[in-house]
C-alpha cells in the first residue's frame, strides 16, 4: 500500500513536472505574437515610449493609415496573394489528384517507370532550378505575371505522393469498374466519381498548399517587379528595406499582423484536419 | 479447394473477355492522365535544370554596365565558387542548422514520448499540440521582419530584458554575431519543432505496444523500456527527420534574408548559400549561379539516397531473408 502511495506520488510530480515544461514551451511559441498583437494596437509615439502589456486603442488609426500608405499597396498585395495562392491550391490538388488516379487504377507499360521517377524528382529543391527557371521565364515573356508562379504547381510530387497513399486507402477499383459498365467515360468517371471520395485529402493538401503559396518569398522576389504585382511577402521585405527609423512603427506592426493573423484563424479553426494531415502522407513508421 | 479453382478459372475467364472488348483501351488513359504532370514537370523544373548545368559550364555576368560571355569556361566556375568565400558560407547555413537541429530533435522527442505516453495520460494535449505547430505555418518572411522590430535596439524585447534587470542596457542583437546567429536559430527553431514532433509522435504511435507490455512484464524500466525498444524501432523516421531536415536547413533563406536584409550582418557572418544564390541571380551572375546551384543539388541527392537506403534496408533485409527461407524449404 505504502509503496503504490509513492509511485502514485511520483506519477502526480512527473505530470506536474511535464505540465510546466509544456506550458512553458506554448508561452514561447506565442510571446512573438502576443507583442505583435499588442503592438498592432498602439500608436507610434507610445510604442515608443516602451512595452504595455495591455493593448491600446489605435488598431483603427494604424489600419487606416497603412491602407492609405502609397508606398505600400496593402490591398493589391492581399488580392494578388489571395488569388495565386487560391489558384496554385486548386490546380495542385487537382492534377496532384489526377496523377495519381493515372498511377493506381490504370496498367500500362511505363507505369512503374512514371512513379519511381516522380519519386525521384521530390527530392530536388526548388532553389536548385530557379536559375534556368528564371531565364526560361525570360524566354518565355512572362516575367512579372502571375503564371510561373500558379502553372508549375501541376507538378507537386509531394502532393502526388499524399494522394496515392490517400487513393490507395480508400478507393477500390470495383467502384471504378461499376461506373465502367455503368457507361461512364474515365475522365467523367475522374471528375464526377472519383474526386468526390477524394474530398477530404483535398482538403487538407489544399490547405497546406494554399498556405505555402501564401507564405512563398523567394520565387515570387526573382519573378515579380512591378509595385502593383507584389503579393504579401514582397511588401514585407519591402518595409525591411525601407529606411526604418523614418517609419510609423503603428504601421509596421499592422503590416506584419496582416501577414500572419489570418492564418492564425484560419489554423485554429482547421487545426484539427490539418494537426492530422501532416503524418498522412509521410514516411509510415 | 476445388471451389477455389473454380472461382479462380471463372475469373480468368472475366478478365480473358475483358480483354477481349477492350481494356486495352483503358491503358491509353493512364497515359493520358500523366500528360499534365508531365509536360508541366519537364517545361518548368527539367528543362531549367538542365540548363543549370549548361549555365555553369559559361563566363557570363555584368562587369558595371558591360556584359561579359556567356564564353565556354569549362569547370572554372567551380574553380572560382571554392576559391572564394563559399567555405564561409557553407559553415554558417551547417552551423546555424546544427545549433538548431540539436534542441529541436531533443524538445520534439521528450514531447513526443509525453504525449503518447500512456502512463502519464496527459491532459488537453490536443491544445499543446495546436499551439506547437502553429508557427510552422506562419509566413517566414513576417516571422522575421517581427523578430526584427521586437530585437532591434530600443524594441519591445530590448525594454523588457531591461526593465527585468536581465540585461543591464539594450543588447545589440543585430550588431552581434552571437546575437544575429542566435536569433536565426531560435525562429528556424520555433517554426519547425512542432512538425518533428508530430513526425516523431506518429513514429512512436506506429511501434506495436505488445512490445513494450512484454519489456514492462520482464521488468523494464521506463527509461530502458525507452532506450532499448522505443528508440530502435524508431530508427527509421528518426533518420527521415533528420535528413529532410538538413535539406530543408540548406535551403535556409527567408529568415537570414529578411532579419540581416539580404547583407548577411555582421560581417556576412549569417549568410547562408542559399542567400548567396540570391545575390548571383540578382547581379545576373549566372555562371557561378549555375555552379552554386550544381553543387547544391548534388548534396540534396547524396542526403536523398541516404534516406532512402536506410528506409528500405529492413525491407530489404526481410525480403532476402524471406528468399532465403524459401531456398531452404525448396531443398
Amino acid at each position: 500500500m505504502n509503496q503504490n502511495d509513492a509511485a502514485r506520488l511520483q506519477l502526480r510530480l512527473t505530470r506536474t513536472v511535464c505540465y510546466i515544461i509544456l506550458i512553458l514551451i506554448s508561452a514561447m511559441c506565442l510571446f512573438s505574437f502576443y507583442v505583435l498583437i499588442i503592438n498592432s494596437t498602439r500608436s507610434h509615439p507610445d510604442i515608443q515610449k516602451g512595452f504595455a502589456f495591455l493593448p491600446g486603442g489605435s488598431f483603427g488609426y494604424n489600419l487606416q493609415n497603412l491602407l492609405a500608405n502609397e508606398n505600400l499597396p496593402v490591398v493589391r498585395a492581399i488580392f494578388n496573394s489571395l488569388f495565386v495562392s487560391g489558384c496554385t491550391a486548386l490546380i495542385t490538388t487537382y492534377f496532384s489528384a489526377l496523377t495519381a488516379y493515372a498511377i493506381h487504377a490504370y496498367d500500362f507499360r511505363f507505369k512503374r517507370a512514371a512513379f519511381a521517377f516522380i519519386m525521384m524528382v521530390m527530392m530536388v529543391p526548388a532553389q536548385v532550378t530557379a536559375l534556368g527557371f528564371v531565364r526560361l521565364m525570360g524566354t518565355f515573356n512572362l516575367m512579372d505575371t502571375f503564371l510561373p508562379l500558379i502553372l508549375p504547381s501541376a507538378a507537386s510530387p509531394i502532393v502526388f505522393f499524399f494522394m496515392k497513399q490517400y487513393m490507395e486507402a480508400t478507393l477500390p477499383i470495383e467502384i471504378v469498374e461499376a461506373a465502367r459498365i455503368d457507361g461512364s467515360n474515365e475522365f467523367r468517371t475522374f471528375n464526377h466519381i472519383v474526386l468526390p471520395i477524394m474530398k477530404p485529402a483535398i482538403a487538407v493538401q489544399g490547405i497546406f498548399t494554399f498556405v505555402t503559396a501564401w507564405n512563398n518569398y523567394f520565387v515570387p522576389s526573382l519573378i515579380l517587379k512591378s509595385a502593383e504585382n507584389k503579393t504579401v511577402p514582397l511588401l514585407i521585405a519591402q518595409l525591411r528595406n525601407a529606411d526604418f527609423l523614418k517609419f510609423d512603427m503603428g504601421q509596421v506592426y499592422m503590416m506584419i499582423t496582416i501577414a500572419i493573423v489570418p492564418v492564425i484563424i484560419v489554423y485554429l479553426l482547421l487545426s484539427k484536419y490539418i494537426i492530422r494531415g501532416i503524418t498522412l502522407g509521410s514516411v509510415k513508421g | 479447394m476445388i471451389e477455389v479453382k473454380a472461382v479462380s478459372t471463372v475469373n480468368n475467364h472475366a478478365t480473358a473477355i475483358r480483354k477481349r472488348t477492350g481494356s486495352i483501351n483503358y491503358a491509353k488513359w493512364g497515359y493520358i492522365f500523366l500528360i499534365p504532370f508531365f509536360l508541366v514537370y519537364i517545361v518548368f523544373s527539367l528543362v531549367p535544370l538542365v540548363s543549370v548545368f549548361y549555365y555553369s559550364f559559361f563566363e557570363n555576368y555584368m562587369s558595371g554596365l558591360k556584359q561579359i560571355g556567356p564564353n565556354f569556361v569549362g569547370f572554372d566556375n567551380y574553380g572560382t565558387l571554392f576559391e572564394s568565400n563559399i567555405g564561409k558560407y557553407f559553415g554558417n547555413t551547417i552551423l546555424i542548422w546544427v545549433f538548431g537541429f540539436i534542441p529541436q530533435i531533443f524538445i520534439s522527442l521528450l514531447l513526443a514520448s509525453w504525449f503518447t505516453n500512456l502512463r502519464l495520460r496527459l491532459r488537453a494535449t490536443g491544445i499543446f499540440k495546436t499551439v506547437i505547430y502553429l508557427p510552422n505555418l506562419i509566413m517566414a518572411s513576417a516571422f522575421a521582419m517581427l523578430f526584427f522590430v521586437l530585437f532591434s535596439d530600443a524594441g519591445p524585447m530590448n525594454d523588457i530584458l531591461v526593465n527585468l534587470g536581465i540585461f543591464e542596457r539594450p543588447y545589440r542583437f543585430m550588431s552581434e554575431v552571437a546575437g544575429t546567429r542566435g536569433l536565426i536559430i531560435a525562429m528556424n527553431f520555433l517554426l519547425w519543432f512542432g512538425n518533428t514532433t508530430i513526425l516523431l509522435m506518429a513514429g512512436i504511435m506506429g511501434i506495436d505496444t505488445s512490445l513494450i507490455e512484454a519489456a514492462e512484464i520482464d521488468g523494464a524500466k521506463p527509461a530502458q523500456v525507452f532506450w532499448l525498444i522505443t528508440m530502435p524501432l524508431l530508427k527509421p523516421i528518426f533518420v527521415y527527420v533528420l535528413i529532410t531536415s538538413l535539406i530543408g536547413g540548406l535551403q535556409l533563406f527567408d529568415v537570414p534574408q529578411i532579419l540581416t536584409n539580404g547583407g548577411g550582418n555582421p560581417d556576412r557572418t549569417s549568410t547562408t548559400l542559399i542567400m548567396l544564390l540570391n545575390n548571383h541571380l540578382y547581379s545576373k551572375n549566372y555562371g557561378l549561379g549555375g555552379a552554386l546551384s550544381v553543387m547544391l543539388l548534388v548534396i540534396s541527392g547524396v542526403l536523398s539516397i541516404i534516406v532512402y537506403d536506410t528506409l528500405t534496408r529492413e525491407q530489404r533485409k526481410l525480403r532476402k531473408e524471406r528468399k532465403l527461407q524459401r531456398g531452404g524449404a525448396g531443398q
